[in-house]
């Protein structure tokens, strides 16, 4: 029998009033329809379940968090549609369950993890992290994961590994089609790949990852605009040769490989230098890799950043 | 089928109403908080496409009256057309104001470096002196055509609106092209229609008399 230890509260998994509220009115929906026996499949997964448990990290960043509502309703998920609404409203293009990651390429022990193996697989932390968007705004989101790094150690990465490419799910029948080059890819550095912040995560505000961020399981790299961050990962390849992302596809003058948070290297068509994060009104002032370069900016020590955005 | 006076102040009442509608629902979701979570961005968005769409009416109004004949809708256009620059004027002072917040440094740097402020930029100045001349006053003082080639720059604008949306959307350019193709079927429409009269001028063998104008008048508005 498992005896479970009670863990610490942590703040982001007090559920907020309205929050509360809200959920309770879609639990009371959602009986109904249960009751008249005509709850679809789908529609289970729209209530989160809470993770757990799981520790603090101190890695987190202690400014306020952005509301879960934001987080969860303004998203940018090309695969279920453009607008920052439409992934909300689209979740059931998205079957999260059952689900596998393949783990392949340059590694002596390919693998393929359920989403229950890599939830054993370490301890669950809270990571506090902000995040940047290239489009000029930012969020500050508790995601809760495992260091990439654990499982990258675990299949072990050959010699000549240099990339580890994320490649998510794409369903045609379902999925937006045109727009970027499907299934969506990105790609870091391998000693990016296994930088202590660099998260693999599996859930929000102490809960189950929900579709329009991801589920089940998404990339976060936070001191790189958000789209490195790739969303609902099917398969992890570890390769030799620098990967060609999806957007350094679909635009190679405005995304490269690398795409660090930089204020001092403006996207072609905006300033970067400045950002709003949301539920703010005045602006802030973007930070090199995003307030990570304590930890971060080793990782480019004579690159010129300019050349390499 | 020509309204009366009184029909046609009632339907200029109405469709002032109606014009004004877009800005009131933007006006109730700021109060209500309910343009999601990123208001600013919203109400920019929205305010930029209700002034393309405006253009693209105010655009509309001379093909759909020669196809219908209604030659009274003509009266409508100016009110349209004024509405285009209001969207406009609001769409900027979001920029200026709540984007920005009057940082006039970063937004002359803007409108130098970015391409696609620069043509809005260029879209709305433009506009500023057809609104400055929207009444019969100007229309007199200018002469009906020197006014109407004035106004002409309606076409440009609406261009720059287009193309000012289209670079600035990150990669799905689905509304910018939708946008772009009634902008040019609109404009299009023109040439054709000029094209022909042209032929029509030169089978029938004549050359039009140059109009003299001489300072006259030429009513295109209502009196």
């Amino acid at each position: 029998m498992l005896i479970r230890h009670p863990t610490p509260i942590l703040p982001s998994e007090i559920t907020a009033p309205d929050l509360y509220r809200e959920r309770r009115r879609f639990m009371g929906l959602a009986g109904s329809l249960a009751l008249a026996g005509s709850l679809p499949a789908g529609l289970a997964h729209a209530a989160p379940s809470p993770l757990g448990p799981i520790t603090k990290s101190p890695l987190s960043t202690t400014e306020s968090q952005t509301s879960y509502k934001a987080v969860t309703t303004y998203n940018n998920f090309y695969e279920l549609g453009t607008d920052k609404e439409d992934p909300a409203q689209n979740t059931h293009r998205l079957k999260p369950a059952p689900w596998t990651v393949r783990i392949e390429g340059l590694v002596n022990k390919p693998r393929t993890f359920s989403i229950d193996e890599l939830l054993k697989l370490a301890p669950l932390e809270e990571r506090i992290y902000r995040m940047r968007c290239v489009e000029g705004w930012s969020m500050v989101i508790p995601w809760v994961g495992i260091p990439l790094a654990s499982l990258l150690k675990l299949v072990d990465p050959q010699g000549s590994a240099r990339f580890v490419e994320f490649i998510s799910h794409y369903d045609k029948a379902t999925m937006t089609r045109g727009v970027l080059d499907w299934p969506y890819n990105e790609a870091l550095r391998l000693d990016e790949a296994r930088h202590p912040l660099t998260l693999l995560a599996l859930g929000l505000y102490g809960e189950v990852l929900p579709i329009q961020n991801g589920a089940p399981l998404r990339l976060v790299v936070p001191w790189k605009y958000g789209f490195k961050s790739g969303k609902s990962i099917v398969a992890i390849r570890l390769t030799e040769k620098q990967p060609v992302t999806a957007w350094m596809k679909a635009g190679p003058s405005e995304y490269g490989f690398y795409s660090n948070v930089n204020p001092e290297v403006d996207h072609p068509r905006w300033s970067q230098a400045t950002e709003r994060r949301i539920g703010e009104f005045s602006k802030r002032k973007t930070l090199m890799f995003n307030g990570y370069a304590d930890q971060v900016a080793s990782l480019y020590t004579g690159m010129d950043l300019r050349r390499n955005f | 089928m020509t309204p009366g006076k009184t029909s046609l102040s009632a339907i200029k009442a109405a469709l002032f109403l109606l014009c004004l509608t877009p800005a009131f629902l933007l006006w109730r979701g700021l109060e209500t908080d309910s343009l999601g979570a990123n208001p600013i961005e919203a109400l920019t968005r929205s305010t930029g496409e209700w002034t393309l769409r405006f253009l693209l009416i105010t655009l509309t109004v001379t093909p759909l009256r020669k196809l219908t004949g209604w030659h009274w809708i003509l009266r409508l256009r100016r009110m349209l057309g004024l509405f285009a620059f209001a969207y406009a004027t609001a769409h900027l002072a979001t920029y200026v104001w709540l984007d920005q917040f009057f940082d006039w440094e970063a937004i002359a740097r803007d409108i130098l470096k970015r391409p696609f402020i620069t043509v809005g930029f260029a879209a709305l100045v433009l506009m500023a002196p057809l609104a400055a001349t929207s009444s019969n006053f100007a229309i007199r003082r200018l002469g009906g055509r020197r006014w109407q080639a004035l106004h002409r720059a309606i076409y440009p604008i609406a261009l720059l609106g287009c193309v000012h949306f289209w670079w600035l959307v990150k990669k799905d350019v689905t509304w910018p092209l939708i946008y772009t193709v009634i902008a040019v079927a609109l404009l299009g429409l023109r040439a054709w229609w000029r094209e022909l009269e042209r032929r029509k001028q030169l089978a029938g063998g004549y050359l039009p008399q140059e109009p003299k104008f001489e300072g006259k008048v030429i009513k295109i508005f209502a009196r």
